[in-house]
């Protein structure tokens, strides 16, 4: 089946902000998407792969090496030249082992010549691109450990089966979950840059258009598809104008505090909060053109940046988005 | 308006027709209940689509297709096998006891099912309400029918797909804007849902031979899409239309560019809204009736969670012989065997092409690091003398456990009774979110029918047992039972019901703790510990603290068994 178009999907606009802000600028740390099952949290998290400029990378390399990574890991990649491919986007199953994702001794070529090969698993394919995971709340804990771990360092360390390998995975984490069915840990909460909540559309006339929408898609995939192509592309300028532009924007002296303040206000637990929320309003102002990061950034990203660091009091039932939205108030006005 | 099917039988069949017409659009169906009805329309499926067995022990290699490790073995060379997706393409993979499909199967069957490599028809045999097969699943499938009641057996024939919906008009405004106000009367949230209920309409229009949809159509889906996706009563009436529909016509409507439209529109939904109410399973229709929603977790995918939490984090092979209960590690063993082939072949003299040589040192066995999930289950009572007295309270202490079951990710269950029953508020769960609220819900008032509650705990535990967890009880009470197990008031027979299900909890060998809640602590609380050779706490003299501490003393250390 065809992808959706991303610049097709109706609504939802703090999902498709988070995910673009997370493709202009990856080491933001990925993106929690929680919603029911139905609201397109699969279908905008694809979409999004399927749009976004394609990477120069070493030719017939597993894992998709850039030429930084050819100088850092010459082991393992080769000096192929450089060509250029899609976006790697990996769809993680729930089921996934821990070979399957970390990657393990190739049996096909220990079988055939009796060599001790490393076969890379989803954390290489992943590399410099997506890895989605949906439902990451019913991820077993060792493997969500180890995912966070990987994409915190940037690097993946195989040493099982007699193998020791090093390769690069930086990669934009995308989980989804729904927060009825299991919630995941607060500590591995906190790694995820961005949080979105989803929520079904209740306007009739939304969900109306989302049914016309995928009805036509239905009917006619390439045509849909050619019909959005237009609109898509706009946002792929987008996305790489927003990147190229990202290095020369710095959040002045005035964003920095603002961003102090409001994570002091809402009590966000440790630094990471602050770091996020600069990073976010920095790769929002690049997204828009702006010519340098405002407040107005800041608070239209704060809700994502922070919504999942608040320290969960379990008597209070006052969502983490209103005291966000009430710390804006009381600090900005 | 619409005549109720009279049976069930004649839904599926209609479903399974719609699935054969366009199985990449409809993805497949649940067919619910053991009955010979289903064994015949099963039958009649596979004779217009070949349906492809997938049993529940599939692995990944065989799902997904990769090496055969016999056979690459024999042959010393690498030999592919395809999966049972490719095999299947063109037809449909076919899933018996689909309740117990193991959560990694459902994810990578969830994935292929949005890819578009399979159609999946799953067979769901579960009798206990608890059991159900991965939502997962069972959400990306169109249809899902109730079996279970059919007095049908016999044959089934279904005529061969005809018609195609690229034929049939797409749905106009009308039909779109009626089937997304039943889905919200219905409390169908789902964007699946209402997509599978247009294309439903579009194929019904297809099956009989017409251009376009119609208003039977559109009923037909609602019943075969919406109707079993229901999580609330449809509103009474047009009053409780939702807010953004127009009021129905009364008289005339005096725009007449928006009358037709208007007319239409409250007309169709109202015929689909009662098209579904035929449609909706008479239990579901009675637990709504009654106020309640129906459980979501009961149609999502706990079952997969727990499987999840019980399997323990694989430590990988090590080294030693398979024996003492130790199992072999057959493919880290090979792993091991594979480098040395090489060298091995030489030193033996044998030709490259002979078979693996295995030496008792590349044997490894398997180890587990296995944490039995724990699940906590709280019986709360919440009758009117404990009420009056420290409910909040109980109700406090039961927040605090719960918020520690956050962070070490151990599972609750909720048990309350009041009045003449006992009800399980929450099957065992790690969602905090529902806990919390289904607490906070919790009622106060009526008798104390202690049996009863130490019975429905009693059943939580067994069942959670039963998975191979651990289970723990904390009873909340005054004990004083003034209901007995057959419901009817009276004090001796109360207390001695209660004592005697609290020595079959014993007997069980289930860990438990009594908090006395009451203002004025009796001698009733500690004799209800001492037959349930638990331990007891009186929460007048107790914190918050000492209440943690006393739970996490009865709590099983989660230590593998």
């Amino acid at each position: 089946m065809a992808r959706f178009p991303f610049s097709a999907i109706v609504a939802q606009d703090e999902m498709k902000l988070a995910l673009l802000i997370a493709a202009v600028d990856p080491s933001i740390g990925g993106v929690m998407v929680f919603g029911d099952r139905g609201t397109g949290k699969s279908t905008a998290a694809r979409a999004l792969a399927g749009l976004l400029p394609p990477i120069m990378a070493a030719e017939g390399c597993p894992y998709g090496c850039s030429k930084d990574d050819q100088a850092r890991y010459p082991d393992v990649c080769g000096t192929g030249k450089m060509v250029k491919r899609a976006v790697p986007f990996v769809d993680m199953p729930l089921g996934a082992t821990e070979d399957r994702v970390i990657g393990s001794l190739d049996l096909e070529r220990a079988l055939r010549s009796g060599e001790k090969a490393f076969e890379p698993g989803l954390l290489a394919k992943a590399h410099r691109g997506f890895l989605y995971i949906d439902e990451i709340n019913l991820l077993e804990d060792h493997l969500v450990d180890l995912l966070l771990d990987v994409a915190a360092s940037g690097e993946n360390v195989v040493e099982r089966e007699g193998l020791s390998v090093r390769h690069p995975a930086k990669f934009v984490l995308i989980g989804s979950g729904n927060p009825e069915e299991g919630e995941l840990r607060p500590q591995l909460l906190d790694r995820f840059g961005l949080s979105v909540e989803v929520r079904t559309p209740k306007d009739i006339e939304v969900r109306i258009e989302i049914m016309r929408l995928v009805a036509a898609n239905e009917a006619d995939p390439q045509g849909f598809a050619a019909r959005w192509a237009e609109a898509d592309e706009t946002i792929l300028k987008r996305v790489a104008k927003g990147k190229a532009r990202l290095a020369k924007l710095a959040p002045g002296e005035d964003v920095l505090r603002d961003a102090a303040e409001l994570c002091l206000a809402v009590g966000a637990d440790g630094l990471r909060g602050e770091l996020t929320l600069m990073r976010a309003a920095r790769a929002l102002a690049a997204l828009d053109g702006a010519k340098k990061v405002t407040r107005k950034h800041l608070i239209a990203i704060a809700p994502s940046a922070l919504r999942h660091r608040l320290r969960r009091d379990v008597l209070d039932e006052t969502g983490s988005t209103v005291r966000i939205t009430r710390a804006i108030a009381e600090l900005f006005g | 308006m619409i005549a109720e099917p009279a049976d069930p039988l004649e839904d599926a069949v209609l479903a399974a027709r719609l699935f054969a017409l366009a199985p990449a659009t409809f993805k497949g169906l649940t067919l619910r209940g053991n009955s010979p009805a289903r064994e015949a329309l099963v039958a009649g499926l596979r004779e217009i689509l070949p349906l492809r067995r997938l049993p529940g022990h599939v692995d990944d290699e065989r799902l997904l297709g990769g090496i055969d490790l016999a056979a690459s073995l024999s042959a010393g060379k690498p030999i592919r096998q395809s999966g049972l997706i490719e095999e299947a393409r063109g037809g449909a993979l076919i899933a018996g006891m689909a309740e117990r499909i193991d959560g990694s199967i459902a994810g990578r069957l969830a994935q292929a099912l949005d890819d578009g490599q399979t159609a999946l028809v799953l067979l769901d045999d579960a009798t206990e309400t608890e059991e159900v097969p991965p939502a997962s699943l069972t959400e990306r499938l169109a249809f899902a029918c109730d079996l279970a009641a059919s007095r049908r057996w016999q044959r089934v024939e279904l005529a061969p797909a005809a018609g195609a919906l690229a034929n049939v008009t797409p749905l106009d405004d009308a039909a779109l804007r009626a089937l997304a106000a039943t889905a919200e009367a219905l409390g169908v949230d789902s964007l699946r849902a209402l997509i599978f209920a247009g294309e439903t309409a579009l194929g019904l229009a297809a099956l009989s031979g017409r251009q376009a949809a119609d208003k039977s159509d559109l009923s037909g889906a609602v019943r075969l899409v919406l109707a079993p996706r229901a999580t609330r009563l449809p509103p009474q009436e047009q009053e409780a239309l939702p807010e953004d529909q127009p009021p129905p016509p009364e008289g005339q409507q005096d725009n007449s560019e928006d009358a037709d439209r208007d007319q239409r529109e409250p007309d169709l939904s109202d015929m689909m809204i009662e098209a579904a109410k035929a449609a909706i399973p008479a239990g579901l229709l009675e637990s709504l009736a009654q106020g309640k929603a129906p459980c979501r977790s009961s149609s999502s995918g706990t079952g997969q969670k727990r499987k999840a939490a019980m399997r323990g984090k694989p430590l990988g092979a090590r080294p030693g012989m398979p024996r003492g209960g130790a199992k072999l590690a057959l493919i880290d063993s090979l792993r091991a065997a594979v480098p040395w082939q090489a060298v091995r072949r030489r030193e033996a003299g044998a030709d490259p092409d002979a078979p693996l040589i295995m030496r008792k040192e590349d044997l490894r066995i398997r180890r587990f690091e296995e944490r039995a999930a724990r699940v906590t289950i709280f019986a709360v009572d919440a009758s009117g003398s404990a009420a009056a007295a420290r409910l909040a309270e109980a109700k406090g202490a039961v927040e605090l456990m719960l918020g520690q079951a956050y962070v070490t990710r151990s599972e609750v269950a909720l048990v309350a009774f009041r009045g003449t029953s006992a009800e399980l508020l929450l099957p065992p769960t790690r969602s905090l979110t529902r806990a919390r609220r289904t607490l906070a819900e919790l009622p106060g008032g009526g008798g104390t029918p202690l049996a009863l509650g130490l019975n429905a705990a009693r059943e939580v535990a067994e069942a959670v047992i039963a998975r191979g967890r651990s289970a723990a009880l904390v009873i909340l009470t005054d004990g004083r039972a003034n209901i007995a197990a057959d419901g009817s008031p009276g004090r001796p027979q109360a207390a001695a019901d209660a004592e005697a299900s609290a020595k079959a909890i014993a007997a069980r060998g289930i860990d438990a703790l009594v908090v006395d809640i009451s203002a004025r602590p009796g001698p009733e609380g500690a004799a209800l510990a001492n037959a349930l050779g638990g331990r007891f706490l009186a929460l007048p003299r107790a914190d918050a603290r000492m209440l943690q501490a006393a739970i996490n003393a009865v709590q099983p250390t989660g230590k593998a068994a």
